[in-house]
């Protein structure tokens, strides 16, 4: 008994080393895979400050001016993103410029700080102008890829959700303060465009 | 055992971490507002102030001090001189202590003025101190968002001030401010 379970341990061996020789790649780590193009582009907007900053500003003086503001900026401004991204497939390159990134967070930082009695048509203009630009630099650094389409519409729609909720949530904001702390994480939002804009004069 | 002795003899630098004075990140931004005694004093000095002259000082002054001082940030950065900076960052220290100790109450554009003023000192001595570095977006939010924590842990204190002895608290801790501002003064001149 002792001697057949010994001679078959070459055979077990051989098994185990074939199966060993033969396996393929367990991918279980999701930088050699990523998480599907709809997940990538959506996961490369939420880890992309200088994208969601500007869009939370947008959607927290949408919201503070009302919820018909909270709409159109919810339907407009991911409109205009893919509008721009799709236009970014196209391109060869773009590079984002310091002093547009510093500005966006000056504007719409300073407007929110400022509780600005901004309109409905400005609004509008200004998420549509946004969409266009940020959408634009997000399709030109898609565009090498074939599933780049898909991952626009993760990036878009992650626009939405944080737009929808962000306004959403101001809106329904009753209490003086709640609304004073919102005006103060405008004048945060300013502040630091303030800063990169130093930043990008001393490193132009 | 020779092969791994190479190996390890071989190896190169790993370059895990930021250098050291390297602006790379939020957390380097957040670090630095805070790690000097001058500015912690004048800008929880704003926040107990705030809380101590009452709605709308209590968010005015809180909200112009960031704004007014990454504007003094941005002339630094740029490398615009401003003569004074740590006389100003000490003077504020003791006006603000000062103001606090007595309870004194400027009409709201006086106190916004001279929160704003002084916050340019502050801003300006970041700005020329701001290290070179990749993320100054990431930089610039972490910097701005421990100012204001700075203010809000004032205004925290401050809450205290509806009560009698929270008042006197208050003035205590005026006077601390106003002996810190003193003392960096002494060192500014000497």
């Amino acid at each position: 008994m002792i001697n057949s379970s010994k001679s078959r341990v070459p055979l077990y061996a051989f098994v185990v080393f074939a199966f060993v020789m033969c396996a393929l790649p367990a991918e279980a780590h999701l930088n050699s895979t990523g998480m599907g193009p709809f997940y990538d582009g959506l996961i490369h907007f939420l880890l992309s400050p200088e994208d969601i900053v500007p869009v939370l500003a947008l959607a927290l003086l949408a919201g503070l001016r009302g919820a018909s503001y909270g709409r159109r900026a919810l339907f407009t401004l991911p409109v205009a993103w893919l509008l721009g991204g799709l236009a970014g497939l196209s391109a060869m390159t773009a590079t984002p410029h310091p002093f547009v990134a510093a500005a966006w967070f000056l504007l719409l930082g300073g407007l929110l700080a400022a509780d600005a009695k901004v309109s409905l048509r400005v609004t509008t203009a200004l998420a549509a102008v946004l969409g266009i630009y940020h959408g634009y630099l997000n399709g030109t650094g898609m565009g090498q890829f074939d599933t780049a389409a898909v991952a626009l519409l993760g990036l878009v729609f992650a626009v939405f959700v944080l737009i929808a909720l962000a306004a959403a949530f101001v809106v329904r904001l009753r209490a003086h303060w709640a609304r004073i702390a919102v005006r103060v994480a405008g004048s945060w939002i300013a502040a630091s465009g303030l800063l990169m804009l130093g930043w990008a004069v001393r490193t132009r | 055992m020779v092969l791994a002795v190479l190996v390890f003899l071989c190896a190169q630098t790993a370059f895990a971490h930021p250098q050291k004075g390297e602006a790379v990140g939020f957390l380097t931004g957040f670090r630095h507002p805070i790690s000097g005694l001058d500015h912690v004093l004048a800008m929880v000095a704003v926040g107990l102030w705030g809380a101590q002259l009452g709605s709308p000082a209590i968010w005015v002054l809180p909200v112009a001090f960031p704004m007014v001082m990454a504007f003094g940030g941005m002339l630094g950065l740029m490398g615009v001189p401003l003569p004074g900076v740590e006389y100003g960052i000490a003077l504020s220290a003791i006006l603000l202590g000062t103001a606090l100790m007595f309870e004194i109450r400027p009409p709201l554009g006086l106190a916004a003025a001279l929160v704003g003023f002084f916050a340019i000192f502050h801003g300006h001595a970041h700005g020329t101190e701001l290290p070179p570095g990749q993320s100054a977006l990431l930089y610039s939010m972490g910097f701005v968002i421990a100012t204001g924590c700075l203010h809000a842990l004032g205004i925290g204190i401050g809450t205290v001030h509806r009560w009698a002895w929270g008042q006197k608290l208050v003035r205590v801790a005026g006077g601390l401010v106003a002996m810190g501002g003193v003392f960096f003064m002494w060192k500014a001149i000497a």
